[in-house]
Parts: structure tokens; sequence; C-alpha cells
């Protein structure tokens, strides 16, 4: 490949970044238009160093259009894993930063800064890689085509790594427009917009021109999730920046409705971008591990509309009991509750496709990462409905119960069935026999299971107590406890949670380390755990 | 593609669809599935008849139970005013002495002071209201503004040092790093020790001793017992609030730091800041 006007382009970009710094409105944008600079420089030099004097005409081996595009896979899986551990370790960090709060490190490493560092390194560049490299693996396979739009998917890759790394310096910087998981501002908000409509144009573009007649079901979870996401981002990021060589900038919105916007995105957020993209995800890689058909057609076409009709509606049930008008709270909490069984429609789907194959939880661990994925699944979707009733909510609302039920979706349902894909594509991307040990896979599953399993246990207690101490009142009606006594109370949990989040990020790394084993092309000799004839799947 | 065919396992047909050899059964959806499903959808009708729900052009439907949440929550502001039997509103009239002077006024207010300072107080004062450095301990006998109730009150409804009240309570001392020499500052730092029984170098102590005499006992009074008209602290009783050691002496001689509490009575009201009154002044050094 030539990548001559590629490179070109990338040299303006250095060159407009530096023009940036020079001309900076405020200190932060010149330090993040530096990091720009230096970022697009290294960049480069390294497209220099590629581009091909050789005569027009003569085609390298990745220009055949016959072949699948799966270098960018490649990139992408490997970019999964290294933000997963990069994710998690932050996590464990901002984890004991609460459990002991000298370990904030001011000013670039305290929680404020550190925690949207967490919760976007494992969101947008674990999981969005992960949704990004997975999506471009199951398009092609279920469409019979080459990716769309030939050199487009490494814009989609590499600009979604620039976007990871501006939004996490920008963070560290001091740089939020304080939304939460829409943390970035207005000008890394608008490079996302460019990469994200490039990323729909290879998707649908790919759908297009598939040779298959029908669109498998996990395409339409896919494309759902990336024409929803294109929406939220730009609704929720209309806002006007007070310099166009600056950091700052306002919200379109104001008061109540600038709350609602925001929670209209961030629970779409969970709902399109960690439900319905990993869906997509599980529709083809459980079928696909343990080699069986998928249990219902007819519940997966009524169980996606019916998903991405409800999901849409229930953001307001992230502020009940505040200024939001009650009819707003009422239809935040109605939609929840019908969002239970076309949630739980994905869970029998993914579970029920192994009827005729339940042996191989018993002999695969993968497989049995993926039903552990489902079961945190459903268990997170019955327990959203449940914490969006008003009730539950006035009880749950502000704790660390939240923050348990967020993390057994994020690392029970996310994590899992990620990991799970990830054991699946790498020996397929780089053509080996089988994974460097799946006995390691296994260690893997197990950490991972005990660390969500004492992670959540421990948010429910706190969070529970938390609620409790809160609306503790005595015989005259005055109030028990102080806010602080509550805080103080935390502190075993706590710590009980960062050890569960070691635990993950243990598993994580052990993942990291047979992924870099198998890509290197060694293969562990070992029993497996389970039948040994489980190694490839039967047939 | 479309070739149906019987999956040999479960013996059920599929859609004759195939991608990348994944197939689907034409399993019908489960029946608790698609039930329960409908049973959510009536609820969620029947809860939005009940309750305020459907947008409509300028208002939204109000839901015949009639609920509002703010309608809610004034109902149970008024039940908690009448369970407390009109208690508050006699406090807000009463006179601090009086309330004192009453026992079912001040039990009351001693524990709805309780209430308020654990919310608003502890976060500097601590849960004990025990302090710490830079933040009086309120159980001891050292008062820097008086610790009979009246001062407590004043010193908690104006604040001290705050930034706007009119009427808080302010004092400054002078930054001595202008006016005595280094040297000159170590006197008197070992003077001050020394006031709380510990033995200092003599010479030292006699230096500081005249040295104090000259500059600090116009505030601090001539045994440096402290004024409280002016927040100046008692030196010879071994209680410090912001130091720890004699070097932090000498800094806070050179350039003092002072505290600040904010202003409460307009925050809280009336009736709660002479409610924390009565509390701080029940803790022990009341006077």
């Amino acid at each position: 490949m030539n990548y001559v006007s590629e490179t070109i382009l990338l040299a303006v970009g250095t060159f407009l970044a530096l023009l940036g710094a020079a001309f900076a409105y405020d200190s932060l944008f010149a330090a993040h238009m530096w990091v720009l600079f230096f970022v697009l420089l290294v960049s480069t030099v390294v497209m220099l160093r590629k581009i091909s004097f050789a005569p027009a005409g003569q085609t390298s081996k990745s220009s055949v259009q016959s072949e699948y595009f799966d270098e960018v896979i490649k990139y992408g899986t490997i970019a999964t894993v290294f933000w997963g551990v990069v994710g998690f370790l932050v996590g464990v960090v901002v984890a004991l930063q609460l459990a002991f709060p000298d370990l904030n490190i001011e000013p670039w490493f305290n929680f404020g800064r550190v925690r949207p560092l967490h919760t976007s390194a494992v969101i947008f560049a674990f999981g969005g890689n992960a949704l990004i490299a997975t999506s471009f693996y199951v398009v092609q396979r279920t469409c019979r085509a080459r990716l769309f739009g030939g050199n487009l998917a490494w814009f989609v890759f590499w600009g979604y790594q620039l976007f990871i790394v501006m939004a996490a310096t920008g963070y560290l910087l001091g740089i939020s427009q304080s939304r939460e998981y829409a943390e970035p501002e207005w000008y890394v908000d608008l490079w996302l917009t460019v990469v994200w409509v490039a990323y729909l144009l290879v998707f649908l573009g790919t759908i297009l021109k598939r040779k298959e007649p029908h669109i498998y079901v996990a395409n339409w979870f896919y494309l759902s999730f990336i024409v929803t996401i294109a929406m939220l981002h730009v609704v929720n990021n209309l806002a006007i920046p007070v310099s166009f060589l600056g950091v700052k900038s306002y919200s379109a919105f104001a008061g109540v409705q600038d709350a609602l916007t925001q929670w209209w995105y961030g629970h779409n957020a969970v709902g399109f971008f960690l439900t319905s993209g990993f869906l997509g995800m599980m529709y083809y890689f459980v079928p696909k591990q343990v080699n069986r058909p998928v249990y219902s057609y007819r519940l997966s076409i009524i169980h996606f509309w019916a998903l991405i009709f409800m999901y849409i509606w229930a953001g307001p049930h992230h502020l009940h009991y505040t200024a939001l008008p009650d009819w707003a709270q009422t239809l935040g909490m109605v939609f929840s509750v019908m969002l239970w069984m076309p949630s739980w429609g994905g869970m029998i789907n993914g579970l029920m496709t192994l009827s005729g194959a339940w042996d191989k939880i018993r002999t695969d661990p993968i497989v049995r990462m993926m039903v552990m994925a489902i079961a945190f699944y459903g268990m997170a979707t019955f327990e959203g409905p449940m914490m969006s009733v008003k009730a539950v909510n006035s009880l749950s609302h502000y704790t660390d119960w939240t923050i348990g039920h967020v993390h057994s979706g994020a690392l029970g349902w996310n994590g899992m069935i990620t990991f799970g894909a990830i054991y699946y594509l790498t020996p397929k991307l780089w053509n080996r026999r089988r994974l460097y040990s799946l006995q390691l896979v296994n260690w893997h599953f197990w950490l991972a299971t005990l660390g969500i399993v004492v992670y959540a246990a421990v948010m429910w207690v706190a969070g529970v107590q938390q609620g409790l101490m809160w609306r503790e009142y005595d015989d005259q009606g005055f109030l028990v406890y102080s806010f602080a006594e509550s805080v103080a109370a935390m502190f075993p949990y706590y710590v009980l949670r960062a050890v569960g989040g070691a635990m993950f990020l243990t598993g994580a790394l052990l993942m990291a380390f047979n992924v870099t084993m198998t890509i290197l092309g060694y293969e562990r000799q070992e029993t497996v755990p389970g039948a040994a004839p489980a190694l490839q799947p039967a047939e | 593609m479309a070739d149906k065919h019987i999956d040999e396992i479960s013996g059920v047909e599929t859609t004759g669809h195939e991608w990348d050899g994944i197939r689907e059964l034409n399993n019908p959806m489960p029946r608790w599935w698609v039930w329960t499903f409908y049973a959510t959808i009536v609820w969620a009708l029947g809860y939005t008849i009940l309750y305020p729900a459907w947008p409509m052009v300028s208002d939204a439907t109000r839901g015949a139970l009639g609920y509002s949440s703010r309608a809610d929550l004034a109902a149970d502001v008024e039940s908690a005013r009448i369970a407390t039997g009109g208690i508050v509103e006699k406090i807000s009239s009463a006179s601090l002495d009086e309330i004192l002077a009453d026992q079912q006024l001040s039990q009351f207010a001693t524990a709805g002071g309780a209430a308020a300072f654990r919310v608003n107080c502890t976060p500097c004062h601590g849960t004990g209201a025990s302090g710490g450095q830079g933040y009086p301990n309120l159980n001891d006998d050292e008062w820097l503004w008086g610790g009979d109730v009246n001062a407590i009150y004043q010193s908690i409804a104006h604040g001290i040092r705050d930034s706007v009240d009119p009427e808080t309570r302010v004092s400054e001392m002078p930054a001595f790093a202008d006016m005595l020499k280094p040297e000159e500052v170590r006197q008197v730092s070992s003077y001050v020790v020394s006031l709380t029984g510990t033995p200092r170098d003599p010479s030292l102590v006699d230096a500081g001793k005249q040295l104090f005499a000259d500059n600090c006992i116009s505030c601090h009074g001539e045994k440096a017992e402290g004024n409280r008209d002016m927040g100046a602290p008692n030196l010879g009783d071994a209680i410090w609030l912001k130091v720890r050691d004699e070097a932090e002496i000498a800094k806070q001689i050179q350039s003092p730091r002072h505290g600040v509490m904010p202003a409460w009575a307009t925050r809280l009201g009336d009736a709660t800041v002479k409610q924390l009154a009565v509390y701080v002044h029940s803790l022990g050094g009341g006077e």
C-alpha cells in the first residue's frame, strides 16, 4: 500500500496541533495540544517509514479483495487486552484511594481525575475496542464480505485510539466537562464524532455488500449500538466552546433538562454500548464456541425490538426524587420494569443455545466463561429494573449498591463475554492450533468469578448499610448518624472491594500472558481441565 | 441457504438461514417469558393511570391517586413538625437561658442540636466534638470566645472571621516576623512553653518573658491567661489548637494562621442554631 496521502494528512495534523499549542487560549489547551503534537509526530514518523515507493500497479498482499480484512482486528484484540489491563489496574487504584485517602496524589492522580480515567478506560477503551474488533470480525463472517471502505477501518481503529489517549490525558490534566461517562471536552467529542461516522460507514457498507440473503441477529445488535451511540454522543455533548483554542465549553442545556439529557445519554450508554453491543458479541461467539444453533429466532427478533424500544426511555430512573417532574420519573420507572423481559430474552437465547451441549460447561473453560457472563447479564438486568422502582431506589440511590450493580454487569457480563470472545479469536486470527494454555483460562475464570462475587457482595452490604444509616431517625425524629460516620463505616468494605478488584485484575494479567504466548506461537503441554477431547469443538 | 432442516439433537426445525455455520432453531418464545412480559406491560399501564405519567401539551396527566412528590414531602415535613408538638416554635421564641431552665425544651434542644451537629459540624470538629489540629475541641473548658450558652450561640450564628456576616467574630494576631528577630522569637516560644510547666533554658525563658511583656500581654494577658473578648487563647493550660511543639509555636508567632468558621444562622435558621448552642454547651465545658 502507498500511504503518501495518509502521511501528508498526519503531518498537517501534527502542524495544526503545534499551532494549537502556540496560540492556545488557556494553558490546559496548550498542554493538551502538546500531547496531541507528540502523538501525531510519532505517528507521522512511523508512517513515513512505511511509505512504499514501489511503482503503482504493484499490489501488496493486504489489498487482495477476496480475503477478510483481519489485520485491524488483530490490532483491536491486542488493544482490548492492553486497555483492559490498564482499566482494571486504575480501578484497583481508585478502590484503594477510597479506602486509603492518602493515596490521592495531588493534583494529577486525585480521585476526581483518576475515577473518570477508570470508567472511560474500561467502558470506552476496553469495551469499545472489544466491540469494534469483534464487530469487524463478525460482520465479515456473517455477511461473507470484506470490510467496506478499505483503509477506513484502520482510520477507525487508530482514530479511536487517539480519542482514548486524548480523553485519558485530558482527565489527568484536569480537563473535564463534568458529564458522567462523557467527560471529554468539545474538541475531543468532535474527533470521536468523525471516527464514529467512519465506523458506521465501514459497518453499514459491509452489511450492504453482504453475500448472505439475511442480516444475522448479531449485526442488528451491533448496528443499533453504533447508530444509537452516535445519536446519544452528539446530543449530550452539544456545547458552545468559550474559545476555539480553549478547553472550556458550556452545555446547550441547563438545569433539570441538562440532568435529564445527561442521564438519557448515561443510561443508554449502558443500554446500547454495554448491553446491545455486547449482545451482538454473544450472538456470534456463543453459538460458535458451543457449536450449536441459536435457540430461538423468534425470541431474538422480539427481544431485539423490545429492548431497543424500551431502553431509550429508561434514563429518568437515575433522577428519582429530584427536581425532575413526577411524570418523567414515573415513565423512567415503568419503562425500566418493562425492560426486564426484553433483557432476559438475550439471556434465554444465550443459555438455551447450550441445550444439547451442556457438558461443555464442564469441559471447556471458554464456554464456562461465556455462561458465567450470561448469568451475570441476567442477574444485572433483573437488579436494574428492581433498583429503578422508586421504593427500592429511595434506599439504594447514591449508595455503593449502585456501584455493586454496575460492576456485576461490567465485570461479570461485559468482562467475561469479552474474555470469551478474545480466547476464541486469538488462535483463529493468528492461525494457531489452539491457545497457549487452557488451564490458564480456567484460572482466569475462577479468579474473575471470585473477584466479582467478592466485589458485588461487599458492595451490596455496604450500600444497604449506607442507605439504612442515612435514613435512621431516633424517636424524636432526629438523624442518628452523621454522613462522616457512614463514610467511616465503609472502610472494611472498601478494602475488601479492592481485594475483589485485584483478583479480577490478576485474572486479566493471566489472559494477557496467555494471549501473548499464543500470538508468539507457544503451546503449553498440559492436561486440560475436564475431558481432554474438548480442546476442539466436536464435529 | 434456505435449506430448512431438523436439528438432530433437539429435533427442532431450523429457520433455514445459515451464517458462517450458525443456524437458528425455530423454537417458539418461552410462554413464561411472554406472559411475564405482558404482565409488566399491564402493570406499567396501571401504574401510569394511578400516578402522574403522560405528558400533554402544557402539563402531564396527574394520575388517579393525585400523587405528587412535592406534596408528599410537604406532608412528611408537616407530620414531623406535628410530632414535635410545637416544641421547635417554643425554642424559636424562647431565650437561651429560658431553654436551659426548661427541662423539656433543653432535652429536645440537646437532641436536635446533636443531630444538626452530626450533619453540619463533624467534618471539622469531629463526630465526638473532640476537634483536631486547627479545630477546637468543644468538650473541654478552654474557650476562645466564651463558653456560656449565649457566647456559644454568637459564635455559631455569626461564625469566626466569616467573610460575609457583619457581626462575625474577628481578631487577628499580627505577624511578628516583622517585629522580632529569629533569636527573640525563640526566646518567646521558650517562655510560652515554660508557662505550661515544661522546664526550658532559663536564659531564654527570662529574655522571652520580657519580650512577652512588651509585645503580647495586651491580648494574651499578663499571665498569658488569654482574653475572650479578642479570641486570644490561654497559653498556660497546655491545650494547643494549632501547634504541637516549640518550633511550631515559633512559626505561629512569626506568621500566625487564623481559623475560620462559617456563620450558620443564615444557613440553618435561628431555631437550629439555638439547639446547636444548647448541645455544645451541654458537652462538658459549658459555663
